[in-house]
């Protein structure tokens, strides 16, 4: 028994040695495959380019005359994308519990802090595709349409201005992406992703109007407010990025890690 | 190799793995027995780095299961069938441990094979599996990476009886090819067929380990005769305690030779006498675990041996 145990030992040991570990590529790889190869997901991603084509349309048609730029169908391309994204970076994350999935997901990858940061790439890589297909789906919408109507096509959306959008739009995943790790329940994030982004700053608003001291202090706190700036395009002085980093803080990094930390620990049944 | 040594996990105060020492060994399967709630399933979880372990430690092929470069090709884990995303194909499934473990798709199909799961099925949601065809799938997700050892958790549950066969003698080819097979079940008979080895965990404690052979011959001896109340009363008179084991038979932990002597001393004419085998382990896995029954399922007797 001593010597097969020795031996057992020393095969084992060659086989560790023999393996290499899995690249984190193939994790980012894996986890981009698993966001879309659902019903869910696949309907989710076809959205996007359907919604994006029907409001690019809709801008187009009830634009008012002489109106239309390429700022009205960005805009107009935004509702979708501020909704949906962050849908996809919360279920990219949830699913693993609300389904399950993470029994055989962890099993499979032990370290869960290269599972979520997988995740987190492959959230990102979405998000940013996601908006490269709405720009250059209203970039067509912004030709057509002044086609159509007979006029010059207006690009008042610099590269700047996309970027900050685009930005934006990852924060919004970012949120999602947040909740997805503290709550760990599709139904919970997408409920707590729906009080953050509407009841909440409805919330600050209202306080911002009744505590004077306050309105001074909600650009600080309150992350719709630092997202919608971004959106415009209008996050350029120091200040104002430096207030983007603290509601990015506050809303993101700071649960992320705590999330993180408990989600390590946490029993996955 | 699987060593699990000293465990103990406890849940606010509720201590559902208590002090669990085991071994499950190359060429052999491990039987892990127990009722539910024993503590079966959560000594696996901790086994596979799920759960954090109180105290104590498990090692798997020599070190931590986390520590493994990848899992997947050195340890095949089956610990809840139905744990897969409802919307995704039984080939999905398939493709994403492939893909996770390096491997390349081309093993999908011939896993789809190996199960039994036919190429329709395979494009089948998992939402309109059968528990037998999930059984079967996390099988195949277990096998993929052809690994040394295998740790399931009530894999024969939802299958049929040819699917049990089925699966006892994959389980049979993979410990003869030198393979760690541990596997979990809270039927004695689901598993005494092709077990070499048996761990029996009641309330969050081992009760009795062993091999099969070892278990079996302590098992005692099942006798019927035409009075069995005498029967019983001869058996008590030399001082060896008997119980009805259903079917009309007495069970007594005595051997036969010695039973058979006193019913022939005693005079009474005996239609059965044979060793207890599974029937005494089934006895025995009741009375040792009667404590953590959910319905004080004491077999009558059983109590007073």
């Amino acid at each position: 028994m001593t010597t097969q145990a020795a031996q057992t030992a020393t095969t084992t040991a060659t086989a560790r040695r023999a393996v290499p570990p899995i690249p984190t590529s193939r994790i980012v790889g894996v986890e981009l495959r698993k966001m879309f190869d659902t019903r869910s997901g696949f309907w989710l991603l076809l959205s996007i380019g359907v919604l994006s084509v029907v409001a690019t349309a809709a801008a187009i048609v009830f634009a008012p005359e002489r109106s239309l730029s390429y700022e009205t169908l960005t805009t107009a391309l935004g509702f979708p994308m501020t909704l949906l994204l962050p849908m996809i970076a919360i279920l990219a994350v949830t699913s693993e519990w609300s389904q399950r999935s993470g029994l055989t997901t962890f099993t499979l990858v032990p370290s869960r802090g290269r599972v979520i940061g997988a995740k987190a790439i492959a959230t990102i890589v979405v998000g940013i595709v996601s908006m490269l297909v709405a720009f250059t789906i209203g970039a067509v919408g912004n030709v057509v349409g002044s086609a159509l109507a007979g006029d010059d096509a207006v690009w008042n959306i610099g590269p700047a201005h996309a970027a900050q959008i685009v930005l934006g739009d990852l924060v919004g995943m970012a949120i999602g992406f947040t909740l997805g790790v503290v709550l760990r329940s599709s139904a919970a994030a997408i409920v707590g992703y729906f009080v953050l982004s509407f009841v909440l700053s409805g919330i600050l608003l209202l306080l911002a109007q009744v505590r004077e001291g306050f309105t001074d202090l909600q650009p600080w706190l309150d992350w719709n407010h630092t997202q919608v700036v971004l959106f415009e395009g209008e996050t350029s002085s120091v200040q104002e990025w430096v207030q983007l980093a603290a509601t990015t803080m506050l809303w993101i990094v700071v649960p992320l890690v705590v999330g993180l930390v408990l989600l390590r620990r946490s029993e996955v049944k | 190799m699987i060593t699990v040594d000293h465990l103990t996990k406890r849940y606010r105060g509720a201590t559902a793995v208590d002090d669990v020492s085991f071994a499950a060994r190359p060429g052999r399967v491990t039987g892990f027995l127990g009722p539910n709630g024993a503590g079966k399933s959560t000594t696996m979880r901790v086994m596979v780095g799920l759960s954090p372990a109180t105290s104590g430690h498990v090692e798997v092929l020599g070190g931590r299961y986390a520590d493994l470069p990848n899992p997947g090709l050195a340890i095949g884990v089956l610990l809840d069938a139905s744990a897969q995303h409802a919307g995704r194909t039984g080939r999905e499934v398939l493709t994403i441990a492939a893909r996770t473990m390096g491997l390349p798709t081309s093993r999908v199909p011939e896993m789809l094979r190996r199960v039994s799961l036919t190429e329709t099925e395979g494009d089948g949601r998992i939402r309109n599996y059968s528990l037998g065809m999930r059984q079967r799938l996390g099988i195949a997700t277990a096998l993929i990476g052809d690994p040394e050892v295998l740790i399931l958790d009530e894999p024969a549950n939802g299958l049929d009886p040819a699917g049990i066969r089925w699966m006892r003698d994959l389980l049979r080819d993979f410990a003869d090819q030198g393979g760690t097979v541990l596997l979990s079940s809270h039927l004695l008979h689901e598993i005494e067929v092709v077990a070499d080895d048996l761990v029996v965990i009641g309330n969050g404690r081992i009760v009795a380990q062993g091999s099969k052979q070892d278990l079996l011959s302590t098992a005692g001896t099942v006798v019927s005769s035409a009075d069995d109340t005498r029967l019983a009363g001869a058996l008590a008179d030399a001082g060896i305690s008997a119980s009805p084991s259903g079917g009309g038979s007495l069970h007594t932990p005595a051997d036969p030779h010695l039973v058979g002597r006193i019913a022939l001393a005693a005079g009474i004419a005996l239609t059965e006498l044979r060793s207890a085998d599974s029937a005494g382990l089934e006895e025995m896995f009741l009375e040792l675990t009667a404590e953590s029954q959910r319905d004080g399922n004491v077999p009558e007797g059983g109590a007073a041996a």
